[in-house]
């Protein structure tokens, strides 16, 4: 730690700016100034697709204050932005994967992202960054979170899917072990909606050249590639259920992956939505007791069926990781779509986001 | 509660209360970049008062002008910072410097027991004998209706010290010292919420009165002396504007009885009946945190107070359509109301108790309204 960082988090300068704490000094002199909170500058924006009718996607280079920790291939990142103009003023937080290789404290690193054309008009953080966050613009961030990682003994062999923007977090990991000259065997499958979508098309094609002992496969199944299945992946990886594999994508591939792997113990998902609930029991009304709306239960998450009655809940990640959309349940069953656990507890503070009823459940939304 | 004061029926409540909905919702929904530039925009001056005021005692000549700043600071941060964010006003920036969750002021209360004592307490019960502890602060009698004792003979005395000392007379507010005293309070309840209050004041003090003296060295004194002047001139300040917010003569209080079952409408009535507001200029309404909208606070706890000013001028045409007071005026009037009414509860009610009498009664009153007929 530098001297000034030392002085910075010192107890003598908690104690003269208490209550409000160092930083909420320092960022009023320059916002890249922190003790404990992270914040990084945007420094560069690279368009990585740009396909007529389709939602681009661009890659931003982050230059983080020196309170940012580092982070390991895999793991993500929440960014709060303050959206301006007309009902601005609003920070909204959203959850992006970090795409660069392993970063130490204080390093640069990318974000990949997708701007979400299915975000509320105006609102939407990735479309605000990709389309018009310009180099100079401050966001905040958290420390790097998760364990979709590698550990730190890299297999011999692994396997890795992912399916558009979810290729950021298998990125990141391909991008650290060629850093480090792993020498063992990766496959990374790739699936992608044409070769004009893909992200990275440039470093893939370098690596597919250059790359030692990677095995690239980028497909496009709605030009005629094989769609994954047992039968495609026994082929390509024979017995790749005892092959550490890490996979990240769109819930459809996401679900083939899962029958694939079966209970296989070597398969790490990483979602960026909650999976769609399949099965379980439905059933029963959803009453949403502050705003008085009951609708029968569809079995979506209680966010999406608030949401779908017209109610905006405040909400973050939509994936169990920030707890903003947190509100009780004052009765009923609900089922963790993620964890898979469930919980008949009256009176309990739940993620809505993640969250769904079983059978009756009232919500006070 | 006073009998000149016109009760409306249950259908106009109902429409009384209809209209106001109407003001916050529409105000809800036009929340945004100006709110949030204004609120950054006082944190940024609080934060350079601060420093500048700290600063300046290092220059022994400027000391009155250290304190000047430094007590701008505090009353900026209690008051239109501190205050508004810990009523979740700016909550809808998802900022957490500006959250009410987060927030934590420059004064020795622990913001968690003011949201408490405050925002829960105060802000519900506005008003009503026994259960709003704001009236008299358990200290002094402030109506009527709190029967007199010997010991309401002290009530200016009483009043002068918990202005001097208001900061400490807030935090210590939440133990209830009263009710311990009159039995009603164990003093083991006490126990957590003496131990967050211990760890605030050693806060507050250790920076007011040992660090940033000892860092002017040779100037130790004057710095701890500054420092405990500014504290003092913020208790002074926030006790005035406090007090003429519910205190001036004609402010309504209510019993218990009248606001069992209570609706929607029948609270907005109580929080304006309850509350007087003070003129003034728009650096007056920024140093008392908009409370010289007490009216407007009170019916809209949770909008940022830079709406109060555009929000009372619908406010006034209400009360004006429903015949319903709206009790303001200039700080000198108020003040002075507010004094009378402590001098006068210090001594026993001259009328006979069984007869409850208006307010309205008191030569004071009918000056004090500004009543509209409808
Ligand atoms: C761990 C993790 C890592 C991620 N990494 C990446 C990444 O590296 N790259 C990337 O591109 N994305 C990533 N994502 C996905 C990204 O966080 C989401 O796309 C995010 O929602 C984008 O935010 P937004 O503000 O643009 O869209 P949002 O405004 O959040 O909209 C998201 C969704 O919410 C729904 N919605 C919102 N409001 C309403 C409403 N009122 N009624 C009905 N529906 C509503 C919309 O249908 C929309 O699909 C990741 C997500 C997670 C959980
Ligand atoms: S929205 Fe982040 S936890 Fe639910």
């Amino acid at each position: 730690m530098s001297l000034a960082t030392t002085v910075l988090r010192s107890k003598t300068l908690a104690a003269l700016t208490s209550p409000h704490g160092v930083d909420r000094y320092l960022e009023l002199v320059n916002p890249m100034w922190a003790a404990h909170e992270v914040r990084a500058r945007i420094v560069e924006k690279t368009v990585e697709v740009d396909v007529e009718g389709h939602p681009r996607v661009a890659t931003l280079t982050l230059q983080p204050t020196s309170t940012w920790r580092g982070h390991r291939a895999g793991q993500h990142v929440q960014v709060g932005v303050d959206i301006d103009g007309e009902g601005g003023g609003r920070r909204t937080t959203r959850v992006f994967t970090i795409s660069s290789l392993d970063s130490r404290p204080g390093d640069r690193f990318t974000l990949t992202m997708r701007a979400n054309p299915d975000a509320p008009e105006g609102r939407g953080v990735s479309r605000y960054l990709v389309e018009e966050a310009q180099p100079g613009t401050v966001v905040h961030l958290s420390q790097a979170q998760g364990d979709f990682v590698l550990p730190d003994s890299v297999p011999e062999h692994i396997v890795l899917i992912s399916g558009g923007s979810g290729i950021t977090p298998v990125m990141s990991m391909l991008r650290s072990l060629q850093n480090r000259t792993h020498r063992g065997r990766v496959t990374f499958i790739h699936y992608a909606q044409s070769p004009e979508h893909q992200i990275y098309a440039g470093e893939l094609r370098d690596v597919a050249r250059t790359g030692y002992g990677v095995d690239l496969h980028l497909l496009h199944p709605e030009l005629g590639d094989p769609n994954l299945s047992p039968a495609w992946l026994e082929r390509l990886v024979p017995g790749y259920r005892d092959v550490p594999t890490w996979a990240c994508g769109p819930a459809p591939l996401i679900e083939g992956v899962r029958d694939a792997y079966g209970d296989s113990e070597n398969l790490h998902v990483e979602y960026f939505k909650p999976p769609r609930t399949t099965g379980g029991d439905a059933g029963g009304e959803v009453t949403f007791a502050r705003s008085g709306r009951t609708a029968p239960n569809t079995g979506a998450s209680l966010l999406e069926q608030a949401e779908a009655l017209g109610l905006t809940p405040e909400y973050g990640c939509r994936m169990g990781i920030c707890f903003s959309c947190v509100s009780r349940k004052t009765d009923g069953v609900t089922r963790d779509v993620v964890s898979g656990d469930t919980s008949t507890l009256p009176d309990e503070e739940i993620r809505i986001c993640v969250n769904a009823p079983e059978g009756d459940c009232t919500v006070d939304l | 509660m006073s009998t000149d004061i016109p009760t409306l029926t249950p259908e106009q409540l109902d429409t009384f209360g209809e209209e106001m909905d109407a003001i916050r919702r529409r105000i809800l929904d036009d929340l945004g970049e100006k709110d949030a530039d204004y609120i950054r925009s006082v944190v940024k001056a609080q934060r350079g008062f601060e420093t500048v005021g700290r600063a300046l005692f290092y220059l022994p000549p400027a000391w009155p002008l250290a304190v000047a700043s430094l007590s701008v600071s505090k009353i900026l941060d209690n008051m239109e910072i501190g205050h508004n964010v810990m009523h979740g006003q700016y909550d809808w920036m998802g900022d957490p410097g500006l959250n009410s969750r987060m927030y934590e002021w420059d004064n020795v209360c622990p913001s968690e027991q003011w949201k408490n004592s405050h925002n829960y307490i105060h802000h519900t019960f506005t008003n009503i004998l026994g259960k709003d502890r704001d009236i008299g602060y358990g200290i002094l009698r402030m109506d009527e209706d709190q029967p007199w004792h010997p010991y309401y003979l002290g009530n200016p005395v009483y009043a002068l010290l918990l202005m001097t000392f208001f900061e400490w007379g807030v935090a210590l507010h939440d133990l209830e010292v009263e009710n311990i005293v009159a039995g009603k309070r164990k003093i083991e309840e006490n126990k957590a919420l003496h131990a967050g209050i211990m760890r605030k004041v050693k806060r507050q003090a250790l920076k007011d009165y040992v660090l940033f003296p000892a860092l002017t060295g040779p100037l130790f004194v004057p710095t701890l002396v500054g420092n405990a002047t500014a504290n003092l001139v913020r208790n002074i300040w926030a006790f005035n504007i406090i007090f003429c917010g519910h205190f001036p003569t004609g402010v309504a209080t209510f019993s218990q009885e009248e606001c069992e079952d209570e609706s929607r409408g029948h609270w907005y009535y109580r929080q304006l009946l309850g509350s007087a507001n003070i003129t003034g200029g728009s650096l007056f309404h920024l140093l008392t945190g908009n409370l010289s909208h007490q009216i407007e606070h009170h019916l809209f706890p949770d909008l940022p107070a830079r709406r109060y000013p555009e929000i009372a001028v619908e406010v006034r045409e209400i009360c004006e359509r429903y015949g319903l007071p709206y009790n303001t005026g200039p700080l000198g009037k108020q003040l002075f109301s507010v004094a009378s009414k402590i001098c006068r509860m210090a001594l026993p009610d001259r009328k006979k108790k069984d007869a409850p009498e208006a307010t309205s009664t008191d030569d004071a009153v009918t000056t004090d309204r500004e009543t509209v007929a409808a």
